[in-house]
């Protein structure tokens, strides 16, 4: 299996995995291959490396696609017949615009923008980065100027956080039975009847009032924006939903990476999200099966205390190619119909420059270059 | 610092990015303090029970169950946590339900951002009390927190401070305040900082120093470099092996002489990353080996555990 046959016919590449397992990478490795086959790709990144992004020029990006320039490629003999964009998400930049687009009028806009919670909704808590990270695709998808674009999704505690973004944040911003709990004096009172006073004083005594003022004005300010919201984040689920997408679970061969990306394909499965495959970066495939090396051999060749050393060595790398080997034939079984997973030695050097992305891309868009697992 | 320095406060935060390692150093801490003789618990925060995995235990929940001797585990539940706290808060009991039972109460809560996040928080720091909100809980020595994964910046360290700021009067505000107090007081509060000796955890070790000491005036207790691979073979050995891939030995030597140069190789890349660390943390951070084993168990955490009671 390999990234172009996976990628066929697709214009939207959503790279997602538990924290650590090389996400960033990859999808940076993806993009540039696509790329150097003819492709215009734009990868969408969250949290680069410092050096990977120096290699491609993106230390100076902010929240809006540039070109990687094509010498960059050249230098490290790739030819580069298509071309590649990249960016970094700016998550409070987004969001701002994004309020900018849907406020009806100056006030509101100044309002949500300058209210504290705003101000921190928008900056860490409550799945925010991952709204964003949906709505800038979104947004790109929209420009219709890519063939293909490739995201990296953000580190969150939970890979999957991201999936009910969109609908987390529009039935949050649906408050309109929130608004009329924040006004008790008026509809409230008939809707929910004559504990709505007491409750309300008894949640001013929990809270204070003041931030029940900040939370008031801040549910009034985005319930008005609400069908704004609404329509935009059911688009953007139709978007992850649609033929031309497809999810592409990243993941080492560690026994909890991989009980992760069971989880998530299952999650993708229930949600009806269209599964492309598995990348398990970070192999242990050194080992040669079936063939014990001969310890008196290497006692010939480099004296008896060096030899008995690299034949030890040998062993522990054995054990771990053995328990990797494993962990993906679990994976593969658990895939059922999905296509066999591709697989990424583990590269003696971490992976942060273009020369790191080509030698990745030796096994991701090579087909069967490491040896296949069941 | 002495482990004895470490293990007297009564609260530290495990952090890192997503991979790094933090339930292992969490559980290897926490077992090292037992071990010193302090009640210990070890909260999970994000529903993943490793730590009853590590203990070969069914999921411990939210409930403080004993693992070993004087080493417990919880995992924090946000949704149960707002209901002890409000349980507290609200006298009488009839007014608390009728808060907590009510369906616009609960979507409130749920809404608001970053309640999760608080109410976490104050149900850890109602942990390292002395005196527990309820009377037959037992007091801890020691609190330590498997903090969850941030992308950027401080996560939930960050959140008591957001709402003492936000809500200017009032209970929230008091409490917030409390809490706040609590963990910026480096007498109480200490915090582990995990990394991989890799270049880019490394970076993120590094900001989050920086982010840490801008943002709330706190220093790293301890920076642990997780999972560093051993220098099994000298500069001389590794080029006597070089020499040796030339003569063409069988598939099982090459292997093996392979295997011996890739360990050689990443010993060197991570050292590299270890000073990089190193220098710009002007002190040498505690390591822990890489365990060439194919899951760590018990075993391998007990082993962790005496290397970082040695290095504390």
């Amino acid at each position: 299996m390999s990234i172009e046959r996976l990628l066929e016919r697709k214009q939207i590449c959503i790279c997602a995995g538990a924290g650590g397992v090389g996400k960033t990478t990859t999808s940076a490795a993806i993009a540039m291959g696509m790329a150097a086959q003819g492709l215009k790709v734009a990868v969408l990144t969250i949290d680069p490396a410092k050096r990977l992004a120096n290699s491609l020029g993106l230390s100076e990006l902010g929240n809006e696609a540039r070109q990687v320039d094509p010498e960059r490629f050249a230098e490290h003999g790739l030819e580069m017949r298509g071309e590649l964009w990249a960016m970094m998400l700016d998550a409070k930049r987004t969001f701002d615009e994004l309020i900018e687009r849907h406020a009806s009028d100056e006030r509101t806009r100044d309002a949500v923008l300058s209210n504290r919670i705003y101000q921190e909704l928008s900056n860490a808590v409550a799945g925010s980065q991952e709204y964003m990270a949906m709505e800038k695709l979104y947004e790109l998808q929209q420009e219709e100027r890519y063939d293909l674009l490739v995201l990296d999704t953000p580190p969150t505690r939970n890979a999957l956080d991201f999936l009910d973004a969109p609908e987390r944040l529009s039935r949050f911003v649906d408050s309109r039975s929130l608004q009329l709990f924040m006004r008790p004096g008026r509809l409230g009172l008939k809707v929910f009847g004559r504990g709505t006073g007491m409750l309300f004083s008894v949640l001013k005594r929990v809270t204070g009032v003041d931030l029940l003022q900040d939370l008031s004005e801040f549910f009034q300010s985005f319930g008005d924006m609400a069908e704004g919201f609404r329509d935009r984040a059911a688009r953007v689920n139709e978007l992850l939903g649609d033929k031309r997408t497809t999810f592409l679970l990243v993941t080492s061969p560690r026994r909890a990476a991989v009980d992760e990306a069971i989880f998530f394909h299952r999650r993708l499965r229930e949600r009806r999200m269209p599964f492309g495959g598995v990348v398990v970066n970070r192999m242990n495939t050194l080992a040669v099966e079936g063939e014990e090396p001969d310890v008196d051999e290497l006692v010939d060749l480099l004296g008896d205390e060096l030899g008995r050393k690299v034949a030890g060595n040998l062993d522990d790398y054995q054990a771990l190619a053995g328990r990797d080997r494993e962990n993906v034939k679990r994976l593969t079984r658990e895939l059922r119909s999905g296509p066999p997973p591709i697989l990424v030695p583990h590269l003696e050097d971490d992976v942060h420059d273009i020369r790191g992305l080509i030698e990745m891309n030796e096994y991701l868009f090579a087909g069967e270059a490491v040896p296949a697992t069941r | 610092m002495g482990t004895s320095r470490i293990f007297d406060k009564r609260l530290i935060f495990v952090t890192g990015k997503g991979g790094v390692g933090k339930t292992t150093v969490a559980a290897a801490l926490g077992l090292a303090a037992a071990r010193a003789g302090k009640r210990t618990i070890v909260c999970e925060v994000a529903h993943q029970e490793r730590m009853s995995q590590v203990f070969r235990r069914e999921g411990v929940g939210y409930s403080e169950t004993e693992l070993a001797e004087r080493l417990y585990a919880i995992s924090i539940d946000p949704e149960r946590s707002m209901e002890e706290y409000l349980s507290s808060q609200v006298k009488p009991a009839p007014l608390y339900k009728l808060l907590f039972d009510n369906r616009f109460f609960q979507y409130f809560a749920a809404a608001t951002p970053g309640m999760r996040e608080l109410v976490t928080i104050g149900k850890i720091w109602e942990l390292a009390q002395l005196q527990r909100r309820s009377a037959t809980a037992a007091p801890y020595d020691l609190v330590i927190v498997d903090s969850p994964s941030t992308g950027h910046g401080l996560g939930i360290l960050r959140t008591p401070a957001t709402f003492r700021d936000a809500a200017r009067v009032g209970p929230i505000r008091r409490q917030a305040d409390t809490i706040d107090s609590f963990i910026t007081n480096p007498e109480l509060t200490g915090v582990v900082n995990v990394a991989l000796p890799e270049e880019m955890p490394v970076n993120e070790s590094l900001d989050f120093k920086k982010a840490l000491a801008v943002e709330m005036g706190m220093g790293v207790d301890a920076v642990v470099v997780n999972a560093l691979y051993p220098e099994r073979f000298s500069d001389s050995e590794t080029e006597r092996i070089e020499r040796a891939v030339e003569s063409n030995g069988s598939p099982g030597v090459r292997a093996a002489l392979k295997a011996a140069l890739f360990e050689h190789g990443r010993a060197q890349t991570q050292r590299a990353e270890l000073t990089r660390l190193t220098k710009k943390l002007g002190r040498k951070p505690i390591t822990l080996p890489f365990l060439f084993e194919p899951e760590l168990d018990l075993g391998s955490f007990e082993t962790l555990s005496l290397e970082l009671e040695g290095a504390l």
